[in-house]
């Protein structure tokens, strides 16, 4: 890899988020760790590749919602949750665990905005192997 | 009250039917240290609740209600009645009536001035004086439902009245979770009811509360990304609200967790879809251009909240019996232990063939991620897992088919693949759900006190 390609990160280097229910309907934020990612965001975290990450459970609809004062999006998806918390024979039949799901999406990132990338503490010895 | 009139102090001591009982002792001693005009709510009603709560109601004319409701309220109750600190709670469910009965008791118990309780009441539309408004809402659908409950959610305007009228404590059904703050608010400030700006404002503060501590680093931690001090003492939440509505969100005095732009974005957020559209029977509240930034320590402010015209109607959510639920687990550990598990769940499903829907989870290998349908498990590639636990659960209109799936998930111990063990099966009644809108003059609020 030379010094200019983008990097791969999943992206809760980028975000965190909150999953939210009402019936059979499940709601994602994705919250910029820092404003300088969000146009980042915005360009890769599109309800295209939103419904292609989420296809398995199969939304009839996704819908981002943009909040650029927050840096934050929210993001909408239909019929996500075999039928929602009362129908569902899933253990998670709130979907609370789906922002996590999210958040293993892959992005691109441009290597002068990795320094606003939040990765976990990691011990020195980890990092040597 | 004018524009000068003193900020309010709204905490919130519970965010839903199960949360923790010591929450509100700090939260009160916050309130009263700091002293001025403040009240204490309690938001105990998730969606399902109040269908449990009726059948409760039904089996015992003195239930349905909050069951922690003394709990609750035994620590903090003679405090907030001697120095005026307002109770609000749905903590009414199904039986307000009910609940202001023992909250009355209580107050005798604890030897404190019997405080005046009011009754917010209206929600339930359970009763056949109903059943033509619920089938011009729900169309064909509501034909041949055992309903179980029916409530729509009211607004602040009950909450508001009773609190004007004196009350120590507001014992409310259905409402709509922000409008346990909006009530207070419109009965400090005296905003008009189309002070739509002031009102969205509050009923954003109301939705950063209604969660308890999922605004002061509940529901948030995720070590070496969002690390939050002192989560096992988690405070509970306390809004500052001033006469436009405006609010800053902080916490309960020395406690655990933390208020900052990232909490309070994420809860701002939760359980919302177009955030220029929040629906709410007080407000329709837009955050589109909304702010949050932080002025101190664990105290966030919220700004650029704006609000439209209320909606013409009301939600109703109605729930009605449907079948039972049938669940049953197996573990299987040690080499070959996912092999063993993917057997087990081949082997139920040819023996409860016919049975649908059926799902399987491999706890250990993937469960919650996937759909009923088992298209996300099917496309997991199989792995050697040395710790699963196998989970299959089925929905059926009658309790003898459900009962199906017990028997079998038992029957593994002797006739399934080597080594299962720790078999638990589970069983209870389903509560199927619709939705619908109804004219909100249809539904007005009954608001009378207790003696």
């Amino acid at each position: 890899m030379t010094a200019d390609a983008p990097l791969v990160a999943p992206l809760r280097a980028a975000a965190h988020g909150r999953t939210g229910d009402k019936g059979n309907r499940s709601n994602i934020s994705v919250i910029a760790w820092d404003p300088a990612l969000y146009p980042l965001l915005v360009a890769q975290v599109t309800e295209a590749a939103v419904a292609a990450h989420f296809a398995a459970r199969a939304p009839t609809r996704v819908t981002r919602h943009l909040l650029p004062r927050l840096h934050a999006m929210n993001f909408v998806l239909d019929d996500l949750l075999d039928g929602g918390v009362n129908d569902s024979l899933n253990l998670d039949s709130h979907g609370k665990a789906l922002a996590f799901r999210l958040l293993e999406l892959p992005l691109q990132v441009p290597p002068e905005l990795s320094c606003f990338l939040r990765v976990p503490r990691i011990s020195t010895q980890e990092t040597r192997t | 009250m004018t524009a000068a009139a003193p900020t309010l102090l709204v905490g919130c001591a519970a965010g839903f039917s199960g949360d923790r009982t010591d929450a509100a002792r700090p939260v009160v001693d916050t309130l009263l240290a700091r002293g001025g005009p403040a009240v204490l709510i309690f938001e105990t009603l998730a969606e399902r609740t109040m269908a449990l709560a009726q059948l409760a109601r039904r089996a015992d004319p003195e239930a349905g209600f909050e069951p922690l409701l003394v709990d609750m309220l035994q620590p903090v109750l003679a405090d907030c009645v001697t120095h005026r600190v307002p109770i609000v709670g749905n903590f009414g469910a199904a039986n307000p009536p009910a609940a202001a009965r023992r909250i009355l008791a209580l107050a005798d118990t604890l030897g404190v001035r019997r405080p005046r309780v009011a009754l917010v009441q209206g929600d339930d539309l359970s009763a056949p004086a109903h059943h033509a408004l619920l089938r011009d809402a729900l169309g064909p659908a509501a034909d041949g439902l055992d309903i179980a409950s029916a409530n729509a959610y009211l607004g602040a305007d009950g909450i508001a009245q009773a609190l004007r009228d004196g009350a120590d404590v507001v014992v409310t059904g259905r409402v709509a979770d922000p409008s346990l703050t909006v009530g207070p608010a419109l009965a400090h400030f005296g905003w008009a009811g189309d002070d739509w700006d002031r009102i969205a404002r509050a009923t954003m503060a109301g939705h950063l509360l209604e969660c308890g501590a999922q605004v002061t680093g509940g529901y948030f931690a995720d070590p070496g990304y969002k690390d939050v001090p002192g989560l096992a003492r988690v405070g509970f939440p306390i809004a500052e609200i001033d006469a436009d509505g405006g609010c800053v969100v902080g916490k309960a005095d020395g406690t655990g967790g933390c208020v900052d732009e990232r909490t309070v974005k994420e809860q701002l957020l939760y359980e919302l879809h177009d955030p220029c559209a929040y629906l709410t029977p007080d407000v329709v509240a837009d955050i589109g251009d909304a702010s949050v930034q932080q002025v101190g320590p664990d105290r966030v402010r919220l700004s650029g909240v704006r609000g439209h015209v209320r909606p013409a109607q009301l939600k109703v959510n109605v729930f009605h019996r449907a079948g039972w639920l049938a669940e049953g687990e197996i573990s299987y550990a040690g080499p070959g232990a996912e092999a063993r598990a993917r057997l087990a769940a081949d082997v139920l499903r040819e023996r409860l063939g016919g049975l649908a829907p059926l799902r399987a989870d491999l706890v250990g290998v993937t469960s919650v991620f996937g759909d009923d349908a088992g298209r996300w498990l099917a496309a997991q590639p199989e792995g050697d897992a040395r710790d699963v636990r196998l989970r299959v659960a089925t929905r059926q209109p009658l309790r003898a088919d459900a009962e199906r799936l017990l028997r079998e998930v038992t029957a593994l111990y002797t006739c399934g693949p080597a080594g299962g063990g720790g078999v638990r099966t589970a069983m209870r009644e389903r509560l199927g759900t619709l939705a619908c809108l109804v004219p909100r003059e249809r539904v007005p609020a009954r608001v009378e006190f207790v003696s």
